[in-house]
């Protein structure tokens, strides 16, 4: 039973990654945004699964707040939003695609490398899971890092939250506080970003940040 | 526990005061429309929460689970409380001027207050916090106010400003959300599951016997997660926009207190760190981030032209300072750590108040058009040049104090690395120097001594 348990756990943080990958390759918004909603999907899966397998009711609560909100509510509110802004749907990149992929294994790679020495101790699937959710948290970081778009760096720190709500569920018996304090403050910060995202609207006709530079102009 | 004081009754707790107290008065003035009676309510409430933090002193309560204080953080809470406190009678006469011109409009004032005080709770909820996970909420409760309130001119140089800080500082909070989860991984095992292995004062206790390499990894988060909050250098490009684009009493709050809220953050985790004898010095890193801070500031300094913006890198400058003194720690090291943050908070608020009145009266941010302030205007011109020479770290003042023993300090036992301190710290005197003569000497430019600001008690 506890290799089963062991090996859907470590499926479901794999299907994160997987899908973590697939933001990378992703140039137009709509399908970005879809696969937002499949990574909270799979991260709904993945704490329910931790909540069955540590028996911690609570947990059912984070994997709620992860379907309703991260899965369904958010991806709705940003299509809307692309629509309304009559946004261009192609993201621009700084790098290019290839070059984001390859540097994406690397830092799968390097995650692996930094935690499952340190984590030796550590029963195996909060393990796996915290090296995984390190490599999730650093693509979330990268697609912010390589995306011009603002509605794309929205999705690349979801992303990134939904490594930490990983890693969060991964370690056993944390308290709730932080859980539901996670999902709150995503809730708060989303709104903080949907508030500005239309401000930036009235302002200049656009939410590509690289256009937003230009208006600093020669301050120093 | 020390006793109680005659005059206040015995339900008084004063470290629910310092918390309720602006948790109610933001709830308050969300809901007033008049902003003359907020603003003095603003003022009322952010005294109170001073007092109570006064009480402290004397009367400090045992920590539990959650809330907690100590020798460390009382320092804090009381700076922390006495600077919005003056932040916010300056804020008072800064925002009449404000509505005058009309930048802003009574709504906006309505929103500003309400976010002041759920900010000013943040903070205060950030240093009497004894879990580490709910002062990882209160730094993103702080954190995402003050964005609100940066962006608040709505111009296009304040949304580029507050989105660039909200990008960069949630990236920080949640990085450090994932050091703090090592933290509680590398507690578990040897204090068991469920809350108590987030509570500070048992994971102190217990540090000893954490796993090394566990809390080797959790601290570079930390470190990288808190220190992109405190402004260190290459983290620090949300720095110097926030100040320069929000309303100036913002600015003086995240220089005199975010940026030492983060800070405080930081060192609890370092003495997590220190605790545990196998776990990497944390003193290295933060020597080496410290140094950075303060000489690429120092060098940034020479190119500023906008009076805010330079003296945001001003308080990268110090970050830098006092994150090198905490990082050769030893007890003078420490001692010199937590005088110059204090100092800091005290020095960089109050330019931050001249600075706001000197912008308003000139009408501008920019440096260039300032000039000959102390023929025009000689007490604010005046107040200036002293601001900036305490900041500068010229002897009577307090920073000199704490300067002093840390140049010493380092010298004892790291020749080398204060010969580069010292580098650093006359590299910024110069910078200061040069810009503070362009501005409180030399010709006069911009608008003369007819129009003023109005005072604090009209």
């Amino acid at each position: 039973m506890h290799g089963l348990s062991f090996d859907i756990a470590h499926m479901l943080a794999g299907g994160l990654v997987l899908l973590s990958f697939m933001m990378l390759y992703q140039t137009r918004l709509y399908p970005l945004i879809n696969v937002l909603s499949a990574h909270a999907f799979v991260l709904t899966a993945s704490v329910a699964w931790q909540a069955h397998i540590q028996h911690a009711p609570h947990l059912y609560i984070t994997a709620a707040i992860a379907l309703v909100f991260k899965a369904i509510i958010v991806p709705i509110a940003l299509r809307r939003m692309v629509f309304r802004l009559g946004l261009h749907r192609e993201i621009e990149t700084v790098v290019s695609i290839g070059l984001t992929m390859l540097a994406g294994m690397g830092l799968v790679a390097l995650s692996l490398e930094v935690m499952l020495p340190v984590t030796a101790q550590s029963d195996p699937v909060a393990r796996e899971d915290i090296a995984l959710a390190l490599s999730v948290v650093l693509i979330g970081l990268m697609v912010m890092v390589t995306r011009r778009n603002a509605v794309s760096q929205v999705v690349g720190f979801m992303s990134l939250e939904n490594g930490i709500n990983l890693a969060a569920t991964g370690a056993r018996g944390m308290p709730l506080v932080v859980e539901i304090s996670v999902a709150f403050s995503i809730l708060i910060a989303f709104i903080v970003i949907g508030i500005f995202l239309f401000r930036i609207r009235e302002r200049f006709d656009t939410v590509d940040v690289g256009v937003l530079h230009e208006f600093r102009g020669g301050r120093g | 526990m020390t006793g109680m004081i005659p005059f206040v009754p015995s339900w008084f707790d004063p470290v629910s005061a310092v918390l309720l107290v602006p948790l109610g008065a933001s709830a308050i003035l969300a809901l007033l429309p008049f902003y003359r009676l907020s603003s003095g309510l603003n003022m009322l409430a952010s005294f109170i929460a001073l007092a109570s933090a006064a009480m402290l002193l004397v009367q400090r309560p045992t920590g539990h689970v959650y809330l907690m204080v100590d020798d460390f953080n009382i320092v804090f809470i009381l700076l922390n409380n006495f600077v919005s406190f003056t932040t916010s009678a300056f804020s008072a006469s800064y925002i009449a001027h404000e509505l005058e011109i009309g930048r802003l409009t009574p709504r906006n004032l309505r929103f500003y207050h309400a976010m002041f005080q759920l900010m000013l709770f943040g903070m205060n909820l950030a240093l009497v916090a004894n879990n580490i996970g709910l002062m990882w909420v209160a730094v993103e409760l702080a954190t995402l106010t003050t964005v609100l309130m940066v962006g608040i001119y709505r111009t296009a140089e304040a949304l580029e400003a507050a989105w660039k800080y909200f990008i960069l500082g949630s990236v920080g909070i949640a990085l450090a959300l994932f050091g703090t989860i090592l933290v509680y991984l590398a507690a578990r095992p040897v204090i068991g599951e469920g809350l108590d292995a987030m509570v500070w004062t048992t994971l102190i206790e217990h540090a000893r016997g954490f796993d090394p390499s566990l809390l080797n990894i959790a601290f570079v988060f930390l470190l990288l997660g808190y220190g992109t909050k405190v402004g260190l250098a290459p983290l620090h490009a949300w720095l110097p926009d926030a100040h320069a684009e929000g309303p100036t009493p913002i600015s003086a709050v995240l220089s005199g207190l975010l940026l030492n809220v983060a800070l405080y953050a930081l060192l609890r985790f370092k003495m997590l760190l220190a605790a545990n004898p196998a776990a990497i010095a944390p003193g290295p890193l933060m020597i080496a981030l410290g140094l950075l801070s303060l000489i690429f500031a120092a060098f940034m300094l020479y190119r500023r032209r906008d009076i805010k913006r330079f003296f945001a890198y001003s308080s990268i400058e110090h970050m830098g300072i006092i994150v090198f003194a905490f990082g050769m720690a030893g007890p003078f090291g420490n001692l010199a750590g937590l005088l110059q943050m204090t100092m800091h908070s005290l020095t960089k608020s109050a330019i931050f108040f001249t600075v706001g009145h000197v912008a308003q009266i000139k009408g501008t941010q920019r440096i260039a058009d300032m000039g000959g302030l102390t023929t025009t205007h000689p007490v604010l011109g005046w107040l200036l040049v002293a601001g900036v020479a305490a900041i500068a770290g010229l002897p009577p003042f307090g920073v000199f104090t704490s300067e002093f023993l840390i140049v010493t300090t380092t010298f004892a036992r790291e020749p080398l690395l204060a010969v580069l301190f010292i580098f650093g710290l006359l590299l910024s005197f110069g910078a200061l120097l040069m810009r503070v003569t362009d501005v409180a000497f030399g010709e006069v430019k911009g608008p003369g001594p007819a129009r003023r600001t109005r005072p604090i008690y009209r």
